[in-house]
């Protein structure tokens, strides 16, 4: 068990320092002086030369690469062009927002997933495998964000029953916030659980071929005994590592539903950032994001042997 | 065991016809378009469908039913060459990586765990704020995100082929290297290759139109799926067809690719068909 987590672990270390160097070089893609780009067209000369001393653009490139990895590993990401506030705060205070939704969402997501592909793998070919195999199909080819407006038409528009534009913090007010939280999470819900009902749905299957599950089945369990018990825990284990792609992936997907919703979460910054080419929060996000994205695969893989303690042996 | 419902005769069933008159939609918009797609009439901002446009007017009194016909052929061309860069790229490193092994496939595979530690919209997103926003820098950015994934699928094929009989073989009777991976290789790795690229093309057309969406995909005033459900967000109270159209536009569009792409899938490979 030891040997699995600590080969875990090392493994994300060569992916974690590309990232970083990926990330480090994007800045340095854009031609011109990268003080400039950092500070922006209206920056004055004295505060260029700082940058650039801060930089140390006379040294060579692994040398700065090094700095910046330092001040990053120091939780300092620069400052944005836009409001001169510390990108790491920025990234901090939009976090909490797009982490609530997508958890929420997620957790939703899974529970139905899990549910509907393994009845729909139990009885399949039934009438009850077809509805599920094609809401499933169906959802997977509506795009977030135009599932997202036409809730937004449907329940916030024609029926008037949701709060829709804008958003309200949960410390000002618990309930508003979590009216005006209903449709996004509701979008990303349906959204995400197509392509895990599938998922759910061809391992169960092929869980329920195994000889064990025969075995389980004429020792005289119960059905609900059998999949519960038998096949829910081995089929849902692959379930789960796509769930955590998901997790990681989302991060990124849910920016289309914040712009539809008009949420301050941590995807509008980045596609504000991009639009007003304020690159060292454009920076920060994608740093973030991908470190986000190796650490939640990390605890899903940890978590795997839970599932299925195989995986420990090999 | 057959799976009726995850199975060739379904799938292909709605697919086909969904992906074809998609693609009949495309050729007559190319000879024939009932208005000029960005054409601004002034005198009839936000029409309901009706007799003269079907699917109703926008803002600017353009006709949506030429801007959606304009808007597939933009957003199928995109998504092809997306597809198109990722796999030739991803092919290439892919073979290098599965017949070489040893440190090319360390180095690469290091690599592609990086790339996809990124969200793919957000890698992309970064990309078009280096490169700016534009055609060529969309199909850049969205295939640079793709291209991890064909590297993985043919490194995968090429390894479990490599050490068969007939790439044996073909070295022993004095192959190239590259006849054998033209001759030998490469057609086992095909049918793979045509399933993932499906899969890319709905990926690059979803991907294409948020990026629109958002406002950093195709630049205004062509039409896209994307920039025009961006647009008609203002007026979605009083002009809801202008949400509806590009939206059922996009969703039928990756219905039918989907579905093809499972059906490609159960008839190239005999494993799930068993």
């Amino acid at each position: 068990m030891l040997s699995y987590i600590l080969k875990r672990l090392l493994l994300t270390v060569p992916t974690l320092s590309l990232v970083a160097v990926a990330v480090f070089l994007l800045i340095r893609l854009i031609p011109g002086d990268p003080a400039l780009v950092l500070l922006g067209e209206s920056a004055d000369a004295a505060s260029l030369a700082a940058m650039r001393a801060d930089l140390g653009l006379d040294h060579p490139l692994p040398v700065q690469f090094l700095s910046w990895l330092q001040h990053a590993l120091h939780g300092d990401l620069g400052r944005s062009i836009v409001s001169g506030e510390p990108v790491a705060a920025l990234i901090l205070q939009r976090f909490g927002l797009t982490a609530a939704v997508v958890l929420v969402a997620v957790t939703a997501a899974t529970v139905i997933a899990a549910s509907a592909g393994l009845i729909a793998a139990w009885r399949r070919n039934s009438a009850v495998d077809l509805a599920v195999v094609g809401a499933a199909t169906v959802v997977l080819a509506i795009p977030s964000f135009w599932l997202g407006m036409v809730l937004l038409l449907l329940f916030g528009l024609k029926l008037g029953w949701l709060p829709f534009v804008g958003y309200i913090p949960f410390s000002e007010s618990a309930v508003q916030a979590m009216l005006f939280l209903v449709m996004p999470v509701m979008t990303l819900t349906i959204t995400e659980s197509g392509v895990l009902t599938r998922m759910m749905r061809s391992s169960s299957i092929d869980v329920l071929q195994l000889d064990y599950v025969t075995h389980a089945r004429a020792k005289g369990l119960s059905e609900r005994a059998v999949l519960t018990r038998h096949v829910f825990p081995n089929a849902f284990a692959p379930t789960l590592t796509l769930v955590g792609l998901t997790l990681g992936h989302l991060l990124g997907g849910i920016a289309v539903i914040e712009t539809v919703f008009t949420l301050p979460g941590l995807g509008r910054l980045m596609v504000d950032s991009v639009l007003a080419r304020d690159y060292p929060v454009v920076q920060g996000c994608l740093l973030f994001t991908a470190v986000v994205y190796v650490v939640v695969n990390l605890v899903v893989d940890l978590c795997y042997p839970l599932f299925d303690p195989r995986v420990t042996a090999r | 065991m057959m799976d009726r419902f995850g199975h060739l005769g379904w799938n292909a069933l709605i697919g086909v016809p969904l992906v074809a008159g998609l693609l009949v939609i495309i050729g007559i918009g190319i000879i024939w378009m009932p208005y000029d797609p960005i054409a601004i009439d002034l005198a009839h901002p936000l029409g309901s469908p009706g007799l003269y446009h079907w699917f109703g007017t926008d803002e600017f009194g353009r006709d949506v039913l030429s801007r959606s016909m304009l808007g597939a052929r933009i957003s199928v061309l995109l998504a092809l060459a997306t597809v198109a860069v990722a796999i030739t790229l991803g092919a290439v490193l892919g073979l290098l990586a599965g017949y070489l092994r040893g440190w090319t496939d360390r180095l690469l595979m290091m690599i592609t765990d990086a790339v996809l530690a990124f969200p793919g919209i957000l890698l992309a997103l970064a990309l078009i704020a280096v490169l700016g926003s534009s055609d060529g820098s969309i199909v850049l950015a969205l295939s640079t995100a793709y291209t991890p994934s064909v590297v993985r699928v043919v490194r995968a094929t090429v390894l479990s082929i490599r050490e068969r009989e007939f790439i044996e073989a073909s070295r022993t009777a004095g192959d190239s290297p590259f006849e054998t991976i033209s001759r030998h290789i490469l057609p086992n790795v095909l049918p793979p290759v045509v399933v993932l690229a499906t899969s890319l093309f709905g990926w690059a057309m979803l991907s294409e139109s948020a990026l629109s969406f958002l406002g950093v995909g195709v630049p205004p005033p062509a039409p896209t799926w994307g920039n025009m459900l961006s647009e008609s967000r203002p007026y979605m109270d009083v002009a809801s067809w202008l949400s509806i159209v590009p939206g059922l536009c996009i969703a039928g569009t990756l219905l039918g690719v989907n579905l093809l792409g499972d059906a490609l899938r159960d008839w190239l490979d005999p494993r799930r068909q068993t």
